[in-house]
C-alpha cells in the first residue's frame, strides 16, 4: 500500500496544479465542457469522495487549521501576556504582533538549539539501534523450538502491555537515589549509590535504558513476525550446502527481514525523536537541561517556563516538523536507491 | 524454521539460550513485579527492599477513598472511550475508500494521513491550547477528546485501510452484482467482515489516548479534572513522594490495559506493519 503513497508529494501536488490550471484554461474557453468533465468526475468518484469527506473535514479543521496557526504564531511575538484571553467576564483582545522570522533567527542563533539537536539525535540513534539489536537477538532466540518458549515470550512482551507513563513512574521509583531498589542492590554488593537521575551523564544513560526497555517488545514481536514469514526450506537448503549459522543469518535472515526492519526502524525513529513521556516524566529534562530533547523543549517554552512563550514554542514545533520531514524524505530516497519498493 | 528438529544443538548453547532469555525476562518483568509488590506494602514500608512484609490493601484504600483517583479514572475512560468511538466511526469509510477506489485526491490524502502520524505534538499543542482556551474547552474532557482526534483519526484511517486490504475484492464485486451500491457493500458486507480489524484499531486508539501525557498535562489542571496520566504525576512531585499510592494507582491503571493487550497484541503488530510491508 505504501507503494501508492510513495509516489512523491511533489509529483502528486504537481499533478493537482496542472489539472487545476488545465481546468481553468478550459473553463475560460468552453464553460460547458468543464462542467461536463466535472459532472463526469463527480458521477464516477462521488462515492469515494463522500466516504473520505468526514476525515478530510476533521483533518482540515483540527489539524490543518491549527497547523497554519502554529506556523503563523511562530512568526509573531505571542506569549501568555498578549494573547486573547478571558479573565472572569472580561475579554481581552490579542495584542501580539507579526515579527517575521525573528523567532527563527533567535532560536537558530542560540547555541541551545544545537545542544538540543545533538542530544536528540544521539538519544534517537542510541535508543533505536540498541532496541533494534536487542529485539533482533531476542526474536531470533524465540524463533527456535524449545521448551518454555511461550512463557519467555509472554514475559518479554510484558513491558509493552503496561501503559508507558505507568512504566516510567515505576522506573523513577527503581532509580530513586536513596530508596530505589537498584541502589539498594548495588549497596548489597558494596557499590556506592549511583545518582541515576541526578547526574547529567547517568540521567542520559537512564532515559535511554528506560526507553529501550519500553521499545524492545514491539521490535521483538514485529521481527518475530518477519522471521516466521521466511520459508524454512531456505535454511534447509543452506544447511545442505554447508552454510554456517552466521552465514545463514547474514544471507537468509537479514535479507528476509528487510521489509519489516525498514518499517520498524522508520517507525521507532520517529517515535523516539518525539518521545515526550519518557523524558518529561523521568527527568523533566533535567538535571539542569541535560536530557531535554527538542519536543520537551518546545513543551517547556509554552507550558513550564514563565512567561509562557507561545511563539517560541511554535517555532521549535515548526523546526521539529521540518527536521522530521527532511529525515523521512532522505530515508525514503536512500531506500529507493537500494531498489526497495517502499 | 520451527518445524525443523535441531537435535544437534549443543547442551552448552541450550544453557546459554535459556540463561539469556531468563535474564531478559527478569529485566522485563521485574519493574512491573516490584511495583505490584510495593503497592501491597504498608505506606511506611514502601521504600524497603523486603519482598512483602505485612501485606496490606491500605494503599488501595487510600487511593479509592482519599484521593481523586476515581475521578481521574472516570475522566480517562470518558476521554479515551469517546475518542476511540469517534475516531473509528469517522475513519472507517475513509479506510475503505482508499483501500478500494482509485480517485483524484487519493494520493495527497494518503500522504497526509502518513505525515500527520509523525507530527510531533509540539507543532499543534500551542495552537490547540489557544483554540481550546478561546472556546472555553480547557479543563474539559471535550477539549481533550477533540485534541486526541488529531492523533486518532489519521491513525485509524491508516490502520483500517490495512485491514480492508486483507478482505478479498471479490466480496465487493459479488455485492455489486447483487445490486448494492458502494455504501451498501461497505455497510452490509465489508464492515461485518472487518469487525476484528475495527476492534484492534479501536483498541489501539484507546490505549494511545489512555497513555497520552503531553496534551493531558498541558490542558487539564485542577486535581479532579486530571486524567490518569496527569493524576499519577501528583503522587510523586518535587516535594512529595507517595510511592505507596503511586504503585497502587499504577497497578489499577495497568491491569485493564494489560488484559486487553494480551489478546490483541498479535493483531496489533500485523496491523501496524501491514501498511508499510505489503507493497
Amino acid at each position: 500500500m505504501a507503494a501508492h503513497t510513495s509516489q512523491s508529494v511533489a509529483k502528486a501536488a504537481g499533478d493537482g496544479v496542472e489539472n487545476d490550471a488545465a481546468a481553468r484554461g478550459r473553463s475560460r474557453r468552453t464553460d460547458s465542457g468543464n462542467t461536463r468533465g466535472l459532472r463526469r468526475a463527480l458521477a464516477t468518484h462521488w462515492y469515494a469522495w463522500a466516504m473520505i469527506a468526514p476525515v478530510v473535514l476533521v483533518l482540515g479543521v483540527i489539524i490543518g487549521w491549527p497547523l497554519v496557526r502554529g506556523v503563523y504564531l511562530s512568526l509573531t511575538d505571542a506569549n501568555e501576556r498578549n494573547v486573547a484571553r478571558t479573565i472572569g467576564a472580561r475579554h481581552i483582545d490579542a495584542t501580539y504582533e507579526f515579527v517575521g522570522l525573528d523567532n527563527y533567527t533567535a532560536v537558530l542563533g542560540d547555541p541551545v538549539f544545537l545542544q538540543r539537536l545533538v542530544w536528540t539525535v544521539m538519544w534517537t540513534v542510541a535508543c533505536v539501534s540498541i532496541t533494534f539489536t536487542l529485539g533482533l537477538v531476542l526474536a531470533n532466540m524465540l524463533n527456535r523450538d524449545f521448551r518454555g518458549r511461550a512463557a519467555y515470550r509472554m514475559a518479554l512482551i510484558l513491558p509493552w502491555a503496561v501503559p508507558g507513563f505507568v512504566s516510567v513512574f515505576a522506573w523513577r521509583f527503581l532509580f530513586n537515589r536513596d530508596n530505589g531498589i537498584l541502589n539498594k542492590i548495588l549497596d548489597g554488593g558494596g557499590i556506592a549509590a549511583i545518582p541515576w537521575l541526578d547526574d547529567p551523564t547517568w540521567a542520559k544513560f537512564s532515559v535511554v535504558a528506560v526507553n529501550v526497555w519500553l521499545g524492545v517488545p514491539f521490535m521483538m514481536v514485529a521481527l518475530l513476525g518477519g522471521l516466521q514469514s521466511i520459508p524454512g526450506e531456505l535454511y534447509e537448503a543452506a544447511e545442505m550446502d554447508g552454510a554456517s549459522a552466521w552465514q545463514r543469518f547474514r544471507h537468509i535472515t537479514l535479507p528476509g527481514l528487510r521489509a519489516v526492519s525498514m518499517t520498524v526502524i522508520l517507525l521507532s525513529t520517529i517515535w523516539t525523536f518525539n518521545m515526550f513521556p519518557v523524558i518529561f516524566l523521568l527527568t523533566r529534562g533535567g538535571p539542569g537541561d541535560s536530557t531535554e530533547i527538542l519536543v520537551t523543549q518546545a513543551f517547556r517554552e509554552a507550558f513550564v517556563s514563565s512567561p509562557r512563550d507561545f511563539a517560541g514554542s511554535a517555532t521549535w514545533g515548526v523546526l521539529i516538523l521540518a527536521l522530521l520531514m527532511i529525515f523521512a524524505l532522505v530515508y525514503r530516497r536512500s531506500l529507493r536507491k537500494q531498489g526497495e519498493v517502499w | 524454521m520451527t518445524t525443523r528438529t535441531r537435535g544437534a544443538r549443543a547442551p552448552l548453547a541450550s544453557v546459554g539460550l535459556h540463561l539469556t532469555l531468563l535474564g531478559a525476562s527478569v529485566i522485563a518483568v521485574f519493574p512491573v513485579l516490584w511495583i505490584l509488590l510495593t503497592s501491597l506494602k504498608p505506606a511506611e514500608h514502601a521504600i524497603t527492599t523486603d519482598f512483602v512484609k505485612d501485606p496490606t490493601l491500605g494503599n488501595y484504600e487510600y487511593l479509592l477513598e482519599s484521593s481523586h483517583f476515581l475521578s481521574w479514572f472516570a475522566n480517562s475512560v470518558l476521554v479515551a472511550g469517546v475518542t476511540t468511538v469517534l475516531g473509528v466511526f469517522i475513519a472507517a469509510t475513509t479506510g475503505y475508500a482508499v483501500s478500494r477506489f482509485k480517485f483524484p485526491g487519493m494520493k495527497p490524502l494518503m500522504w497526509t494521513l502518513l505525515i500527520t502520524q509523525m507530527f510531533p505534538m509540539a507543532i499543534l499543542i500551542v495552537p490547540l491550547y489557544n483554540l481550546m482556551g478561546d472556546l472555553g474547552l480547557l479543563n474539559q474532557p471535550l477539549g481533550l477528546i477533540i485534541t486526541y482526534l488529531t492523533i486518532a483519526v489519521p491513525f485509524c484511517a491508516w490502520m483500517m485501510k490495512g485491514f480492508f486490504d486483507t478482505i478479498p475484492v471479490e466480496i465487493d464485486e459479488s455485492g455489486r452484482v447483487d445490486g448494492l451500491n458502494p455504501f451498501g457493500t461497505f455497510w452490509r458486507l465489508i464492515l461485518p467482515l472487518a469487525k476484528p480489524g475495527l476492534a484492534v484499531t479501536g483498541f489501539y486508539a484507546f490505549i494511545t489516548a489512555w497513555g497520552e501525557v503531553a496534551y493531558a498535562s498541558a490542558f487539564m489542571v485542577g486535581e479532579e479534572n486530571l486524567t490518569l496520566a496527569g493524576g499519577l504525576q501528583t503522587f510523586v512531585t518535587q516535594y512529595t513522594s507517595n510511592w505507596g499510592a503511586m504503585s497502587a494507582a499504577s497497578v489499577l491503571i495497568a491491569i485493564p490495559a494489560a488484559i486487553f493487550f494480551v489478546f490483541a497484541q498479535r493483531h496489533l503488530v500485523a496491523g501496524m506493519t501491514a501498511g508499510a510491508t505489503k507493497g
